[in-house]
């Protein structure tokens, strides 16, 4: 039983979650990684999901970034029942609304720094030319990437290529930024880095942002904290304060 | 479009030798079989181009029946004059028409005073003649190339073994077609070379003198050769006079004249069907080596890049791009064999052009330079299989890419 119920689904929420169960395999080999989590996220919050391996925090990302479909329960994500969409609809709605952070940056090899944040915006997004470029370049701005714009993502270190990612998920305007696990990869000093660079983000652009932890130093700098454990949301943390449902 | 070319070219040169070695495959591909096609097709051509000008012509005429008895050289299934006159009348209206020969063929004995032996004949109009095979002339090795009434243009085999020289007197002896027997003296004027095919080894007196041999008061004609202003228009033409011909019946009311194109009359077009079947099994052949390079290759792209595919899908690409990023690759794959393989093949045909290596026999007649060329719409033709080819290669890895679940594919390991 989660402990945090949503009261209800609204638009004002950028993501409204009412006991979402996600399930694995079939018959007798069924795994619940998530149990009926309900949770509500407002615009232009900076979010945690924590919790050990297994938790159901990568499950949970995935869902709201309608990478897959709960089994039972209701999600909403931007005002979106996510279920209602098909495989091209989801497709679309991700590139429209949603941007994402991967632990392994995922750039494209063949493509340069500039090129990779660009991707989105011409394959994604068709944005005309000349406002694609003043959007990459006020993104590479923003991350401090302007001077390694030419260079391939097998020419720059991993704190550059996930500032890089940051910046190619912020260039199409998202309504969300989802993060699974964005420091794991990194050493403590660039991961603060790019938390703080994320943190700027959200307070530049407004954008909601969520990631996903197990690194107790990092999950510090997120205002809201959602801990789960075994698939239940046990617990919900504001930033100067605690908040059991 | 642009975009997605910028990225197919660059995922190519990511792996450049299996690029290199898949483009390479398909140039080489592209090159045999536009030098295949370029020898073989005008081997071919050169043989009609031998056959139809030396001595058949581009089609002909006979009374109907005639051909099927034609080893006889049946004088009594030639067209009567009324009916030569209908027809020349048809033919100098038709604007396909360039030239046209009629010719009496017969067969007599061939004496030279000292031996004798069988020959086969055409009476022509030696002006009309020349003008429906022009390269009749060029056979004459010896002697004048021209014939005039009195004079006889003697197979070089028959000279050679009759021992008969340019200017010898001989004699012709022909049984009419009420079976009496006449004979004439004739000048030998000119020797020919042989030629393959049907009639290519007969020999040659004026038309007039035919018919004095054959005690004919009115000219009857075994057979109208005619020369087309357009070759390729020969199946066409075939028809049409078939159809203008078609009022002139028998007693029985069945057509009197048949018309034959050379393809009815050569031997040769058989080989020329079989050069053509050789050639699409060498398309065949192109097709598999390009589907099956591409394919691997482009499985091979998927397979490495299942993490990346699931990025893009992620990001929220579509299904549709990720289909249209995968096929463009293999489209240039495609492309950048036809292009390396049609100017290297082109090159090729160019010095088989210049330095003239190529040369065969055909029939008695040895040493025929071949001058290799190709048709600008095989080129097309093949380039166009080749990229065709290419995409439906690529469609099914592509399909594979644009179908995967992008939750699975970043799992990929």
């Amino acid at each position: 039983m989660s402990l945090i119920v949503a009261e209800n689904i609204s638009k004002d929420y950028q993501v409204v979650a009412i006991k979402v169960t996600k399930d694995y395999g079939a018959g007798e080999n069924i795994v619940r990684a998530l149990r009926g989590v309900s949770f509500e996220i407002e615009p232009a919050s900076f979010v945690s999901f924590v919790g050990p391996s297994g938790s159901g925090k990568t499950t949970l990302l995935n869902l709201i970034g309608c990478l897959d479909k709960p089994t039972e329960g209701n999600l909403s994500v931007v005002g979106m029942d996510v279920l209602k969409l098909n495989r091209h609809e989801s497709a679309q709605f991700r590139g429209d609304n949603l941007g994402f952070i991967f632990q392994d940056f995922n750039l494209i090899p063949v493509l340069t720094v500039y090129e990779n944040i660009e991707y989105p915006l011409i394959i994604v997004k068709n944005t005309p030319a000349g406002e694609r470029r003043k959007r990459v370049m006020a993104v590479l701005e923003a991350v401090g990437m302007l001077d390694q714009k030419d260079k391939y993502p097998d020419q720059i270190s991993g704190g550059q290529k996930q500032r890089v990612a940051v910046a190619r998920a912020l260039v199409s305007d998202p309504k969300l930024v989802l993060a699974d696990e964005p420091t794991a990869n990194l050493d403590s000093k660039t991961a603060y880095t790019i938390i703080d660079l994320m943190k700027k983000m959200r307070n530049e652009r407004k954008t909601t942002f969520i990631f996903s932890t197990h690194d107790q130093k990092i999950v510090g700098e997120a205002e809201i904290i959602y801990s789960l454990a075994d698939g239940e949301l046990v617990d919900k943390q504001v930033k100067g304060g605690k908040q059991n449902g | 479009m642009g975009n997605l070319f910028k990225i197919a070219v660059r995922n190519l040169f990511r792996y450049k030798r299996r690029t290199i070695l898949t483009t390479s495959l398909i140039a080489i591909g592209v090159i045999f079989v536009l030098g295949y096609i370029s020898i073989s097709g005008s081997f071919k051509n050169m043989m009609i181009g031998q056959i139809t000008d030396s001595m058949m012509g581009h089609l002909q005429v006979h009374r109907k029946g005639y051909v099927a008895s034609i080893e006889n050289l049946p004088l009594n299934l030639n067209l009567k004059p009324q009916a030569v006159k209908k027809l020349e009348g048809i033919l100098s209206q038709q604007p396909e028409v360039e030239a046209y020969s009629p010719r009496i063929k017969f067969g007599g004995m061939f004496s030279t005073f000292v031996e004798t032996t069988n020959v086969r004949l055409n009476g022509v109009y030696p002006d009309k003649e020349f003008k429906t095979v022009p390269l009749l002339a060029s056979r004459i090795t010896e002697g004048q190339k021209a014939l005039n009434r009195g004079e006889i243009l003697l197979p070089e085999l028959l000279a050679r073994g009759m021992k008969a020289k340019i200017g010898d007197m001989v004699v012709i002896v022909a049984t009419n077609q009420d079976g009496s027997v006449n004979g004439k003296q004739f000048k030998v004027s000119g020797i020919l070379e042989s030629a393959t095919g049907p009639g290519g080894r007969d020999g040659y007196v004026h038309i007039e003198d035919a018919m004095e041999v054959l005690r004919m008061s009115a000219m009857e004609i075994s057979e109208v050769a005619i020369r087309l202003k357009d070759f390729s228009k020969g199946e066409a033409f075939t028809q049409k006079l078939d159809g203008l011909l078609s009022g002139e019946v028998n007693k029985e009311g069945k057509p009197a004249l048949e018309v034959h194109s050379w393809q009815q009359l050569s031997p040769f077009y058989n080989i020329a069907r079989m050069i053509d079947m050789m050639t699409i099994f060498i398309q065949l052949m192109l097709i598999a080596v390009v589907l099956i390079s591409i394919m691997n290759v482009m499985i091979m792209a998927v397979y490495e890049r299942i993490r990346e595919i699931g990025t893009i899908a992620a990001i929220g690409t579509l299904p549709t791009k990720i289909l249209s990023m995968f096929i463009m690759e293999g489209l240039c794959l495609g492309v950048i064999g036809v292009v390396i393989g049609n100017v290297i093949g082109l090159a090729i045909i160019f010095i088989l052009n210049v330095s003239g290596w190529v040369t065969f026999d055909f029939g008695r007649q040895k040493g025929l330079v071949l001058s290799p060329t190709l048709d600008p719409m095989n080129m097309l033709v093949i380039s166009a299989i080749v990229i065709f080819v290419s995409v439906v290669a690529s469609l099914q890895p592509a399909l594979k890419a644009s179908r995967m679940e992008p939750i699975k594919a970043l799992r990929h390991v």
